[in-house]
């Protein structure tokens, strides 16, 4: 049976490998980038990023010292009990484990009236949905400041199509992915409603970046729009070069007919998320 | 920029700034001091109280970085800069009131642009993701100030041979302005 305290320990197992353990999809797409860059800043930048992944690996020192706000969303089956106290529990572990290894408290009690450090990095940020059938798959992600501020949402006009997204998205990394450590991993959704299209936006960032999307429409939408933000030349750590993205990740959904709704959520070059199944 | 990374060794003197290029790569090594949003509000304040830099801050490099706290054994957790637009709005006053380097990631204002010339002042980008590689790079780690800021603190790291890049110069010339466009010059010749 699946309860909140497993949910936690399983959240607090999630937090240890994100932080350390860059996603092997990831560092595999970094790798090819790097055997592809022509730029020798470019080149010299990602050679340091594969380096930190495999030191951080080995030390288990954090990939970035931003260790994040942690997100958890759990996706439970509909036989199992209600998820009692989830939030508590969760906020527990991720206190726990961010004081026993070391990681860095990164979250301010209240973004107007109160900027002081809560110091244990809670609250933990959660989203649960239910799916048919019995246990669950609990994703962690630890999102960092610098590729969360560069992210963004705007409610385009029907009329602007898949023209309108790309500008939209070009504008946007052009202005916003010095700050975002790229290479970078673009979260689009396009759907849905004011408030539901950034969730869609961060979920889009879990799928495995060798995993091609089930939609060839949007697998098409994808290349295209990698191939322009590739053309910006923004390149490595915004220094000039060919690899300023290494995926597109798309999402699309239902909308009202008045409404062509964009969420970008940024995945900057150390993104760390971890997805488990729980019996 | 296929030239051997420039040692440089802190604290620098702003004459020794002016042979530096915008996209020359440096190793930096010597005292940088640890500065985020929090130590900045904390080090103006008493500079406008004062009229001086506190805590031996003059002629210094700042970096803008919130450590992990160290594992046991290492002098220094992940170690990493942070966004330097954030610090734009106070770092005229700072070059003005004798910081002369500093290191972080991310394009900045015109106006810091404009100081670093103006003042002979530099600011280094190093790599945002590369945080236990850049922890290898520091050699201590000392608190100097406003400890109860947390990851905030302003603390003075050693540096030995850290990796960055020159992005603005003493002449006014600005990579992350200018090394995308000639990078996309350089796409459209090829």
């Amino acid at each position: 049976m699946i309860d909140a305290a497993v949910i936690a320990s399983t959240v607090a197992e999630g937090i240890l490998r994100a932080a350390t353990e860059l996603r092997p999809d990831v560092l595999a797409a970094m790798s090819d980038s790097l055997a592809r860059e022509r730029s020798e800043r470019g080149a010299a930048i990602l050679t340091q990023l594969v380096d930190n992944a495999h030191i951080a690996a080995r030390t288990q020192v954090p990939l970035c010292q931003d260790t994040g706000t942690v997100w958890v969303w759990v996706e439970v089956g509909q036989e199992e009990p209600p998820l009692q106290d989830l939030q508590h529990h969760v906020n527990e572990a991720v206190a726990s484990v961010y004081r026993t290894a070391g990681l860095r408290m990164s979250v301010a009690r209240d973004a107007l009236f109160d900027r002081s450090n809560t110091g244990d990095n809670t609250p933990a940020f959660i989203d649960v949905s239910t799916r048919p059938g019995t246990g669950a798959t609990v994703h962690v992600m630890l999102k960092g400041g610098g590729s969360d501020n560069a992210s963004a949402l705007v409610m385009l006009e029907p009329s602007a199509g898949e023209h309108g997204v790309i500008d939209f998205v070009l504008g946007h990394v052009s202005a916003k992915a010095s700050g975002a450590c790229p290479p970078l991993v673009i979260g689009l959704a396009v759907g849905a409603t004011f408030d539901s299209v950034p969730k869609l936006a961060k979920k889009a960032l879990l799928r495995r970046l060798d995993e091609p999307n089930p939609d060839p429409r949007a697998a098409d939408f994808e290349h295209r729009l990698l191939t322009e933000v590739n053309a910006l030349g923004i390149g490595p750590g915004a220094l000039g070069g060919d690899t300023t993205a290494l995926a597109v990740n798309l999402v699309t959904a239902p909308c009202h007919i008045a409404a062509l709704p964009v969420a970008l959520n940024m995945g900057c070059s150390a993104l760390r998320s971890v997805s488990i199944d729980v019996a | 920029m296929a030239d051997a990374p420039v040692h440089l060794h802190l604290p620098v003197s702003r004459d020794a700034l002016t042979g530096l290029r915008a996209g020359d790569a440096v190793l930096l090594s010597g005292p940088v001091y640890t500065a985020r949003d929090a130590t900045h509000e904390r080090i103006v304040s008493e500079l406008r109280d004062t009229g001086e830099l506190p805590h031996g801050l003059a002629g210094q490099t700042l970096f803008y970085a919130g450590p992990t706290p160290p594992a046991a054994g290492l002098v220094a957790g992940a170690v990493g800069p942070t966004t330097a637009a954030r610090m734009d709005a106070w770092t005229p006053e700072l070059l003005n009131a004798g910081i002369v380097a500093m290191i972080g990631k991310g394009v900045r204002a015109e106006e810091v642009r404009a100081a670093c010339q103006d003042t002979g002042s530099v600011y280094f980008a190093a790599v945002g993701g590369a945080a236990a590689l850049l922890a290898t790079k520091v050699t201590a780690a000392v608190p100097v100030a406003y400890n109860e800021l947390g990851t905030e603190a302003l603390v003075r790291l050693t540096l030995d041979e850290f990796p960055a890049f020159v992005a603005i110069d003493v002449h006014g010339a600005d990579l992350y302005r200018e090394a995308p466009l000639a990078w996309r010059e350089e796409g459209e010749r090829s």
